[in-house]
């Protein structure tokens, strides 16, 4: 079975009819990734066994009793903690781990009845934006096989993407669910910093991190965000605020909608269809009723540099765990306790993670905190007020995902400066907290183009009703790959 | 801002328990070299009067009751630890 | 060249909560090892740290006995540094905004009283245990890891090894008072390093210092740091110059021996943590916990000397230890003398304490109990000596001084017939003495009334047979 051209509301109504049970959507979603893999290789660990036992176990609840996710295939980003499931954050640090415990997001997907299939591939610990990084794969995008998924959810992208699973679960620290969804041609939401919980997230930048939904479409992004929302007494960071039904805002309705176009998100660098499909897009808006202007946000140059700072500084402290004592890779080669802590590590962590271990360690370092990780704290303020006034005049800012499509995989990942130039257009946001979502608007050479809208802090509802009014304007998220002719439908 | 020496980066890298080759050291001294150049478009700003934003979100005051749940069972605790003796986790021994 | 010791100390208290600081594990000494700890304590990934609300008022109500300032806007930073004793690590602390400053003590040697500033207060969680087994691996118990602690620093301010003796002395007894920790530095709930430097009598500038560890009781705070006094005296004497270095107490030898210097590379990153946020105290808050403190020794010393009438020196001693301190209350409420109370706990009780290597809570003596005695002693039933081996009775066995009285007979005998008769059986049987007295020899009693004692297995009421005794030698 292809998840491809499939919603929530469809496959409900397809088990409702008795024309498939829980059981056969998960044997067959199996089967679709198995036959899949080989090409798209989105999957680390798969949960068969125990997803067959429980998706069995499904049919037996009454309709009555069950919500609109209930039975649904899922994947997982290997960051997420899963409790009997391998959790590797694609790194070799923690290969074999086995989890005594669950994220808060993977109790929540349970108590919504959704079957979780597998593990996806990511970016080693999230850190970077190409799934190149990963210890044990490389995610190839559904769409051209030859190019990159994205990062660091490249595998919870392109399992999406490829119609392997219909849902999946990503992270976000500073595009990691917007890049890949646009790279990969799906829609995928970064919640306001607090919505989503981050206890079993494995932290990479805790103040950055936010767990998010990949979907097909809007509504189901917006049906699997109303799963995981909530208040965590485990996250002393968890907003206790009211998690409204998110698919209730999708009215269709943005009349005299105010939409901010940052002129900072057309600078150089940014390639001419990216802009041109956004620009595009804002017809449709405003044919729709929405009113855009052109609007700035002066400190977004600045967003890179602070963004390494206080990532890298934040990660080589949320890093520092991985030892070997406790849990995860262990090195052979040991006398002292000291060449145990080096070689253990040095062994478990790729380039790319040494990299910003090296950096932020550097930066949090006496002698350099002030100028490095206070200073760039300090910008981090001038970067969230640059969108506090922006959302003064403004319900939305809408921009694009990324400065280009997908590019080929080798192609950039030995200049880490221009990998990370990717992000300039999504890091923003992580600084501010804001909500964003990524969603299909265009191809430039056969590869997807996204659409990316921003919102207030918790005004998730908004951001998906823009979203929602473009999507049904627009037949782009209709499109699917076809790398998967012959591919088990 | 200081250009990162081959010798600071094995510095870093030993206060960061990472085991770097000379050739290595190098190769990062490069690159991070390039980064910490890009970091230097941060001091351009003047944040004399700015405060440093840690939480996006103004909270304070999250606290949790003083209430115990039983710690886990050892065999979990010792589920992922390789090497582990009498219920202890065993690592080697320290050189002062 | 005459040199000037400089002290500063680090105490470590750990609080007695119920949970741990930042997970829900059981904070308690003595479990099997790695039964206490979760998945928060074992540092594992994507865990997170949440505050335990009674540690911050407990850390906050140590502050305020101390009398620190409390900062109203404080926060926890990361202190990164690698051991295996630290799973994540980094130790939640806090840095640059410590819930207590600007504090300070009065402590009393030989009799001058002085003040001791302290610099700050802080909350940190405590590391895991680390086991050397001496073959090439250490064994870790995490059981410890996350248990709230609280870092009390001294100012520079101690001179002598005696006043860092009497400082820690007072730290102990006004922590114990607030009831926030046991203090038992055998329990590892109360700790101490020292900082150690010499100068110059009438040099401003501080010398460089070195820092003591392993300091394990009181007494080696005191035998170490007069040897590190020395050591460095010596070391400055003979041209030498002191290196910035960490130095542990050799109990065996009461010497202080090199562990590590301090090297540049002691750098712990600290940073804000930012899976915590900020805590913002507000008056309401502050006033709870400053009106949850109970009594505080110096109040209640004061108390006993005004109200009780004891000595200075007595109410002192009495309020060092507040499980003596609540004993002596009960056994005054119960009504009992204070005087001959604060004598009996600060003599008999103390010594059989000492003797027996217990606290007072570990036998069977109750306010109760003593009471009893205390008033048998008062109204004349029982003697002082007799009390003796009632009180030997009660802290062994327990149970109500009348009672053992009675059952042991060992009532005073005061019924003057009686005590006459004994006078008159003694004073026939020893001729001798009669004659002895006579002639001028007054010891001559003293045989009498041993006799008498004797015969009455020590019952007899001391003063009224004194009486009855020269009452009747004179009619001889």
């Amino acid at each position: 079975m292809s998840f491809v051209e499939k919603t929530a509301a469809q496959l409900q109504e397809m088990i409702h009819t008795k024309e498939t049970t829980i059981a056969e959507m998960t044997e067959k979603a199996f089967e679709r990734i198995e036959a899949l893999e080989p090409k798209v290789d989105a999957f680390l660990a798969l949960n068969k066994e125990r997803a067959t036992k429980l998706a069995a176990e499904m049919d037996q609840v009454p309709f009555a009793e069950r919500g609109p996710l209930f039975g649904l295939p899922i994947g997982v980003k290997d960051n997420i903690v899963t409790e009997g499931l391998e959790t590797t954050a694609s790194s070799r640090i923690l290969e074999g781990f086995n989890p005594i415990y669950n994220a808060t997001v993977v109790d929540k997907l349970r108590e919504a009845g959704m079957v979780t299939v597998g593990k996806l591939n990511m970016d080693e610990f999230a850190m970077g934006s190409s799934n190149e990084n990963s210890y044990y794969k490389k995610t190839k995008n559904p769409w051209n096989l030859e190019t990159v998924p994205g990062g660091s959810s490249g595998g919870s992208a392109a399992a999406v993407a490829a119609g392997e699973v219909p849902f999946s679960l990503g992270s976000d620290t500073g595009g990691s669910i917007r890049q890949p969804a646009a790279f990969c041609g799906v829609v995928g939401m970064k919640p306001t910093y607090g919505r989503v919980s981050r206890f079993g997230l494995i932290a990479y930048a805790s103040s950055l991190d936010q767990i998010g939904p990949i979907t097909r479409t809007v509504k189901d992004n917006a049906l699997l965000l109303n799963a995981i929302s909530g208040y965590d007494d485990k996250d002393s960071t968890s907003a206790n605020v009211e998690v409204p039904d998110f698919t209730a805002a999708l009215t269709g309705d943005i009349t005299g909608m105010r939409i901010g176009v940052p002129k900072e998100y057309f600078a150089e660098g940014v390639g001419e269809a990216a802009k041109q499909a956004v620009l595009d897009a804002l017809k449709v808006l405003e044919e729709r009723g929405a009113i855009c202007e052109e609007i700035s946000l002066p400190h977004s140059k600045y967003a890179l540099a602070t963004y390494y700072i206080l990532a890298s500084s934040e990660a080589s402290s949320n890093l520092s765990r991985f030892d070997g004592i406790r849990y995860g890779y262990r090195t052979e080669k040991a006398g002292s306790l000291l060449e145990f802590y080096m070689n253990t590590r040095s062994e478990g962590f790729g380039d790319e993670v040494k990299r910003r271990i090296m950096l932020g360690t550097y930066a949090l370092s006496s002698g350099y905190y002030d100028a490095y990780y206070k200073k760039a704290q300090k910008v981090r303020t001038l970067i969230k007020k640059d969108f506090d006034d922006a959302f003064e005049k403004y319900d939305v800012i809408v921009g694009p995902t990324t400065p280009t499509p997908a590019f080929k995989i080798g192609e950039i990942i030995d200049d880490p400066l221009t990998m990370y130039a990717n992000d300039i257009l999504t890091i923003p946001v992580n600084l501010a907290g804001v909500p964003a979502i990524s969603i299909p608007c265009g191809f430039e050479n056969g590869l997807p183009l996204g659409l990316q809208i921003i919102g207030k802090h918790f005004d998730e509802e908004t951001v998906y009703r823009v979203a929602d009014v473009y999507e049904q304007a627009t037949d782009f998220h209709k499109k699917t790959p076809q790398t998967w002719e012959g591919a088990a439908q | 801002m200081a250009k990162m020496t081959k010798e600071e980066v094995i510095e870093v890298a030993h206060l960061a328990r990472l085991a770097i080759t000379d050739e290595e050291a190098e190769h990062f001294a490069d690159q991070l070299e390039a980064i910490t150049n890009a970091m230097e478009l941060l001091s351009e700003l003047d944040t004399e009067n700015v405060e440093p934003t840690t939480h996006v979100l103004q909270m304070v005051n999250v606290l949790r009751e003083d209430k115990s749940i039983p710690g886990l069972d050892r065999d979990l605790v010792m589920k992922n630890v390789k090497e582990h003796e009498g219920g202890q986790v065993k690592v080697p021994t320290i050189l002062e | 060249m005459n040199f000037e010791t400089i002290i500063g100390l680090e105490v470590h208290v750990e609080l007695k909560t119920e949970s741990k600081m930042f997970s829900p594990a059981p904070a308690h000494f003595g479990a099997e090892p790695n039964t206490n700890t979760n998945v928060i304590d074992l540092g594992y990934p994507g865990v997170l740290p949440v505050v335990n609300k009674t540690a911050v008022d407990w850390a906050m109500r140590a502050a305020l006995a101390l009398n620190c300032e409390i900062t109203r806007h404080t926060k926890f930073d990361r202190k990164n540094y690698f051991y295996p004793d630290n799973p994540k690590a980094y130790q939640i602390s806090q840095f640059d905004q410590p819930i207590g400053e600007h504090g300070w003590i009065e402590i009393e040697v030989k009799g001058e009283k002085k003040r001791i500033g302290i610099t700050r207060l802080h909350m940190e969680e405590d590391a895991g245990k680390l086991t050397h087994t001496g073959n090439g691996h250490s064994l870790v118990d995490f059981n410890r890891q996350g248990t709230p602690l609280i870092e009390i620093v001294s100012e520079p301010d101690i001179r002598t090894a005696d006043e860092a003796y009497a400082y820690l002395e007072k730290i102990k007894a006004i922590i114990q008072y607030t009831g926030v920790s046991d203090v038992r530095m055998e329990e590892g709930s109360l700790r101490c390093d020292a900082n150690i430097s010499l100068r110059p009598f009438g040099q401003e500038q501080f010398g460089t210092k070195t820092e003591l560890k392993n300091l394990n009781s009181f007494n080696f705070v005191r035998k170490g740091i007069e040897h590190e006094q020395v050591r460095q005296e010596q070391v400055l004497l003979s041209g030498g110059i002191i290196e910035q270095e960490t130095r542990r107490y050799d109990e065996s030898t009461g010497k202080t021996l090199l562990m590590r210097i301090k090297e540049g590379s002691d750098d712990y990153r600290y940073f804000p943590e930012p899976d915590l946020v900020d805590i913002v105290i507000d008056d309401a808050w502050l006033e709870r916990v400053r009106s949850e403190i109970p009594e505080l020794p110096d109040a209640r010393k004061a108390r006993y000397v005004s109200e009780l009438g004891l000595s200075s020196y007595d109410a002192m001693v009495l309020t060092l230890a507040k499980p003596i301190s609540d004993f002596f209350e009960a056994t005054v409420a119960g009504g009992a003398d204070a005087k001959l109370a604060s004598n009996w706990l600060m003599g008999e009780v103390s010594a059989y304490l000492n003797a027996e290597q217990k606290e007072l809570s570990d036998t069977a003596l109750t306010p109760e109990g003593l009471t009893g005695m205390i008033k048998l002693i008062s109204d004349g039933t029982i003697s002082s000596k007799i009390a003796k081996k009632v009180f030997k009775e009660l802290i062994e066995k327990g149970g109500d001084a009348n009672d053992i009285v009675k059952a042991k007979g060992l009532v005073q005998i005061s019924d003057e017939n009686t005590l006459r008769e004994f006078v008159t059986a003694a004073l026939d049987n020893n001729p001798q003495s009669i004659e002895d007295f006579k002639n001028g020899k007054d010891r001559a009693i003293g045989f009498l009334v041993g006799q008498i004692m004797k015969q009455t297995k020590g019952q007899a009421n001391p003063p009224l047979l004194n009486k009855i005794l020269l009452e009747e030698i004179a009619k001889r």
